[in-house]
């Protein structure tokens, strides 16, 4: 993840309301949304960026994880997410998250 | 299942991937309510 | 929209100036920032993981780019591919040519208008020549290693010989407070400048010396100062390297979709009859250098992002022979089409074809983003232009074209692996003109699409993407 992007997001979970805080990602494949959940779970896994070493804790989850999809509108799913459901791989990105909860 | 009703969602995107708004578009249909929107593009 | 009783433009030529600029990797936007805060660890160990030219240029993809090898060889050669040196390979071929970090410093010698380059007092022996061929007659200014580093102290920033870190010379800023006129900026505007007046200057070599009327740059720079931070008008900077061109220029702007834009702003220029040559003219990024670089060291592969690519694209009033650009079958992503990947390939590829009774299997071949996946996959963002083609399938299947099941055939029949290295609006179809070029006139293929996409979210203005597609076809003269 970005170094700046990390700075970003320590300075929100810093500001206050972080147990309702939750992370939806987007990445394209099980590796990189891996190396952002642990980044927002654990701290920054390369320990390059603002988030080394700071464990935020906060619920991660990806857009195309079956529990995420359940519980939005199925028409803004199809319009926002459509056919990318079968073009990325939903369930190996789903493991590589169940792996780190 | 779980619930996004009154969460306060970052919307990490990429756009290789699943870009932030089409992220916030979904998640606010379940109820949350977004505080950050970031798509990544490494090209 | 009809053609009928316009001229019809034709692309004729697409060439390609592939500058292999190891020693700029240290000044690519990632590297430069991370060297930044890491120091010279970090430094010394993107230094120690740089390719020599000899490898940029056997290196399979880069074959493909410059036309000497074609896309679909990729498919049959073992990944990662720079392990999969081409024997012999030459350096140029009729998509392009390669140039060495020394020729292309020189090269920015010879562009260097407001005189703001400083080289050392002593430079290897193959900078020295580089100069004298490539810039004869422009006095470079010289300092010593000193100044070179008091400057630096100053803002100037430092270039350099790949795998060395003593800089050869520095890119002084032209004004003390301008944020727009800094160095680092200035570097990053004469790289394209000069990648871009080179393929330039290659294309009009080879052609037949119609007079070009018109450039359209379409690269994704700002150049300006502080009151007109993106005024722009590269093109006109590129054309002025090339001796003899009396030509107007425009830059034509949308990210990395701004080459189809200016193909497709071009095109109409000719079938107006405004314009009978319309060149687009792009030149390449030094920050998208080394971008992912954490990815490829953690692979252990050589830094691949280490090319700075131009592009050229001779566009004129048909020819009788070159493939025409159907302005008809063209398509501008618009407001309210939504940014998402299916949405876009919707609204630019199905959209336009459909408006005119063609199915998505009716061209033969889609040029899409052409990121190659040895520079992507390693950094965690996939195989871009496969995720582009299995949009396209699903497309295809939901529009009853195809089973669902045959989706990755038409994926391998329609679509291209990627080889083009991860220059934004460079990577966007372009690479595949010159192979587009021939497979439409001396080969079987019909119509070729080119989509490109943008992604205007970067910029913190709007939350949508923009994108833009042309159908090619086969000239119908060619057709009996």
């Amino acid at each position: 993840m970005d170094l700046e992007e990390q700075a970003n997001i320590a300075r929100l979970v810093e500001s206050g309301q972080k147990d309702r805080m939750v992370a939806m990602l987007g990445m394209p494949n099980p590796a990189s949304t891996r190396m952002v959940a642990m980044t927002l779970q654990e701290g920054d896994p390369s320990y390059a960026g603002p988030l080394a070493g700071i464990p935020l804790g906060l619920p991660v989850y990806h857009i195309l994880e079956d529990q995420v999809r359940q519980i939005i509108d199925p028409a803004v799913y199809e319009n926002e997410v459509g056919p990318m459901e079968f073009v990325l791989d939903g369930a190996a990105i789903s493991k590589a998250l169940d792996a780190g909860r | 299942m779980i619930d996004l009703k009154g969460k306060l969602v970052l919307c990490l995107g990429e756009r290789d991937g699943i870009a932030a708004p089409a992220l916030q578009a979904c998640v606010e249909s379940a109820g949350a309510e977004v505080i950050y929107t970031e798509t990544q593009c490494f090209v | 929209m009809s053609i009928q009783g316009l001229v019809r433009p034709v692309v004729r030529s697409a060439v390609f100036s592939m500058a292999h600029l190891p020693g700029m990797v240290l000044s690519g936007s990632k590297p430069r920032r991370e060297v930044a805060l890491d120091g010279d660890g970090l430094q010394q160990q993107i230094v120690s993981n740089l390719r020599s030219f000899a490898d940029a240029v056997a290196y399979p993809p880069h074959q493909v780019m410059i036309g000497n090898l074609s896309p679909e060889i990729l498919d049959t050669i073992e990944r990662p591919w720079h392990r999969q040196p081409v024997q012999n390979a030459r350096s140029e071929g009729p998509g392009g040519r390669f140039i060495d970090e020394a020729a292309l410093y020189a090269w920015m010698a010879r562009g260097d208008s407001s005189r703001l380059l400083r080289f050392h007092e002593s430079l290897p022996p193959e900078m020295e020549t580089a100069l004298e061929v490539h810039a004869s007659g422009e006095k470079t200014q010289r300092i010593d290693k000193e100044a070179m580093a008091n400057a630096v102290l100053r803002g100037a920033e430092p270039f350099y010989m790949g795998g060395t870190t003593d800089p050869v010379g520095v890119m002084m800023p032209a004004h003390d407070s301008d944020e727009s006129l800094t160095a680092p900026v200035l570097l990053e505007n004469a790289v394209a400048k000069v990648t871009g007046a080179l393929a330039l200057s290659d294309l009009l070599k080879e052609s037949n010396g119609q007079p070009v009327d018109h450039l359209l740059g379409c690269g994704e720079e700002a150049v300006g100062d502080r009151y007109q931070r993106g005024g722009g008008n590269l093109a006109k900077a590129m054309g002025e390297m090339v001796p003899g061109e009396i030509c107007g220029g425009t830059d034509v702007k949308s990210f990395c979709a701004g080459a189809i834009h200016a193909m497709i702003l071009g095109a109409a220029l000719i079938a107006s009859g405004m314009h009978r040559r319309v060149v687009v003219v792009g030149g390449g990024s030094v920050p998208k250098l080394g971008m992912k670089f954490r990815g490829h060291l953690q692979a252990g592969y050589p830094i691949l992002e280490d090319m700075v690519v131009g592009v050229a694209i001779d566009m004129t009033a048909d020819d009788g022979v070159s493939p025409i650009l159907r302005l008809d079958r063209s398509a501008f992503h618009r407001l309210g089409q939504g940014s998402a990947a299916h949405q876009m390939a919707e609204a630019l590829s199905a959209g336009p074809l459909y408006a005119h009774n063609l199915k998505l299997s009716d061209v033969d071949r889609y040029a899409v983003e052409l990121h190659n996946p040895d520079i992507t996959e390693p950094a965690g963002s996939g195989n871009v232009p496969h995720n582009n083609y299995q949009i396209l399938a699903a497309i295809a299947a939901k529009k009853g074209e195809i089973q669902r099941e045959q989706m990755a055939e038409f994926a391998a029949a329609h679509g291209l692996p990627g080889f083009s290295p991860t220059q934004g609006h460079i990577a966007s179809a372009v690479p595949y003109l010159p192979h587009a070029i021939a497979g439409l006139t001396s080969g079987t293929m019909q119509r070729v699409q080119c989509v490109a996409k943008a992604s205007l979210f970067l910029g913190r203005m709007t939350g949508a993407g923009d994108g833009a597609s042309l159908l090619i076809e086969r000239n119908p003269a060619l057709i009996h």
